[in-house]
């Protein structure tokens, strides 16, 4: 039986959490000059497809040799990384467009100790979400690990999983969100 | 190369709202309409970002000190502590607040109600947990404000909250609530949350011990995040 819940219960960040959540710019976990920085692009869209102008992302991921900035990945033997944050934030602009500047993480373990295919992992907030929705954002160069993936391999429909890959780009990743409708991106039950 | 891997986080059991609730209606093109995808917790989301350490500046709590002046409105106290599901405090963790002024009004471009702005108010604050899971902020009481998401809609005073905790998995955006306000009942984004005892979560309680004599209000609002499993996940390494 579950225990008896306690939590706060969730509400949207509304229309104006640029005050609260977005006064220094967190779009860059790594300077654009860093010989291994990678651009991730893209545009929240709603169900009706029109872009998001509302919406804040945050990125959490791995650093490059695939080990999290945490206790729980045994931060004390975690190589310092200078100049690299393993978290970022980004709010939509008028066209519903977002851009971050990070590194491609390494590969972590999943729950049974086989190796996950590299990811980014992504909350989104926005005006008319009640709770934040929770996507990952996986490469498109990485097809082997990709196919090998738990994840991944849990989502049946190929097209629903084929949104969680971004794809390359001329001038990086493109990854959209859509929040709703046919094209809808793959969320989370985290 | 396998690494140890403690227990996940409990699923929530309906404390939230749903995506898609139609009163509220910016839901209604934003709630996704495909099933969520079930995801084990791996080290992706037992581990979370540990931000603002460094950054957070000692009067960032107190909202009525950013400016030459002070604020006009009532002054008050919001303190409390941030547990996790068992009652454990959540410690050294980041918390970020954004609020409308005394007026109602918020210092932001998009906001078009007509209530004047406070050159002496910006409206936003962080501060890390203490020891117990402790924070306190000081700020004035915002005012209610008009919508539009329905004819004649008014929003209850709030302050909004943004949390962190201990992992990926336990980040928190919510809003607190002022006691007694009679705009409860007719807010479809409080009310989006069905049971009534978790509304009553979001709303904070008047505490006299926290008010201040001859200066504030002290309102308490204690957060609590998701609870962990009890049992460590098998190591299959």
């Amino acid at each position: 039986m579950m225990p008896d819940s306690v939590s706060t219960p969730s509400q949207t960040v509304g229309p104006f959490f640029h005050l609260g959540l977005l006064a220094e710019d967190g779009s860059r976990l790594v300077d654009l000059d860093h010989p291994s920085a990678i651009r991730i692009h893209g545009t929240v869209y709603d169900g009706a497809g029109e872009p998001v102008p509302d919406a804040m992302l945050e990125l959490w991921q791995a650093n490059a040799a695939g080990r999290y900035a945490h206790h729980e990945d045994g931060l004390e033997d975690l190589p310092p990384e200078d100049g690299f944050s393993s978290f970022g934030r980004c709010g939509t602009d008028d066209a519903g467009r977002f851009e971050f500047v990070t590194l491609k993480p390494g590969s972590v373990p999943g729950t049974n100790g086989q190796p996950q295919a590299p990811h980014i992992n992504m909350s989104v907030f926005a005006r008319g979400l009640l709770k934040r929705l929770v996507t990952r954002i996986y490469f498109p160069d990485e097809e082997e690990a990709n196919a090998a993936d738990q994840v991944l391999a849990s989502i049946q429909d190929p097209a629903f999983r084929s949104t969680l890959v971004a794809h390359a780009a001329r001038d990086g990743l493109r990854f959209d969100v859509r929040l709703q409708g046919e094209r809808q991106t793959a969320f989370f039950d985290v | 190369m396998t690494r140890p891997q403690s227990g996940g986080y409990r699923r929530d059991t309906g404390d939230h709202p749903p995506y898609l609730y139609p009163a509220y209606g910016s839901t209604r093109l934003r709630a996704p309409d495909r099933p969520l995808v079930i995801l084990p917790h791996t080290l992706s989301e037992l581990t979370g970002p540990v931000y603002g350490h460094g950054r957070v500046g000692e009067l960032d709590n107190d909202l009525t000190r950013q400016h030459a002046g002070e604020p006009l409105g009532e002054r008050i106290i919001v303190s409390g502590r941030v547990l996790d599901g068992d009652g454990r405090p959540v410690r050294d963790s980041l918390i970020e607040v954004w609020q409308a002024n005394a007026a109602g009004r918020y210092a932001h471009h998009g906001d078009r109600h007509p209530a004047p702005l406070d050159p002496n108010f910006t409206g936003a604050g962080r501060c890390l947990t203490g020891g117990e899971g402790r924070y306190r902020f000081v700020t004035v009481k915002p005012g209610a404000y008009p919508w539009g998401n329905h004819d004649n809609a008014w929003r209850p005073a709030h302050i909004h909250f943004s949390l962190f905790g201990p992992a990926f998995a336990t980040r928190l955006v919510t809003q607190m609530y002022f006691p007694g306000d009679p705009l409860f009942e007719h807010d479809p984004i409080f009310q989006s949350v069905s049971d009534p005892k978790a509304r009553q979560r979001l709303i904070s309680r008047f505490d006299l011990s926290a008010t201040e004599p001859e200066w504030a209000l002290g309102y308490n609002f204690d957060i609590v995040l998701r609870g962990r499993d009890a049992t460590p996940m098998e190591d299959h390494g």
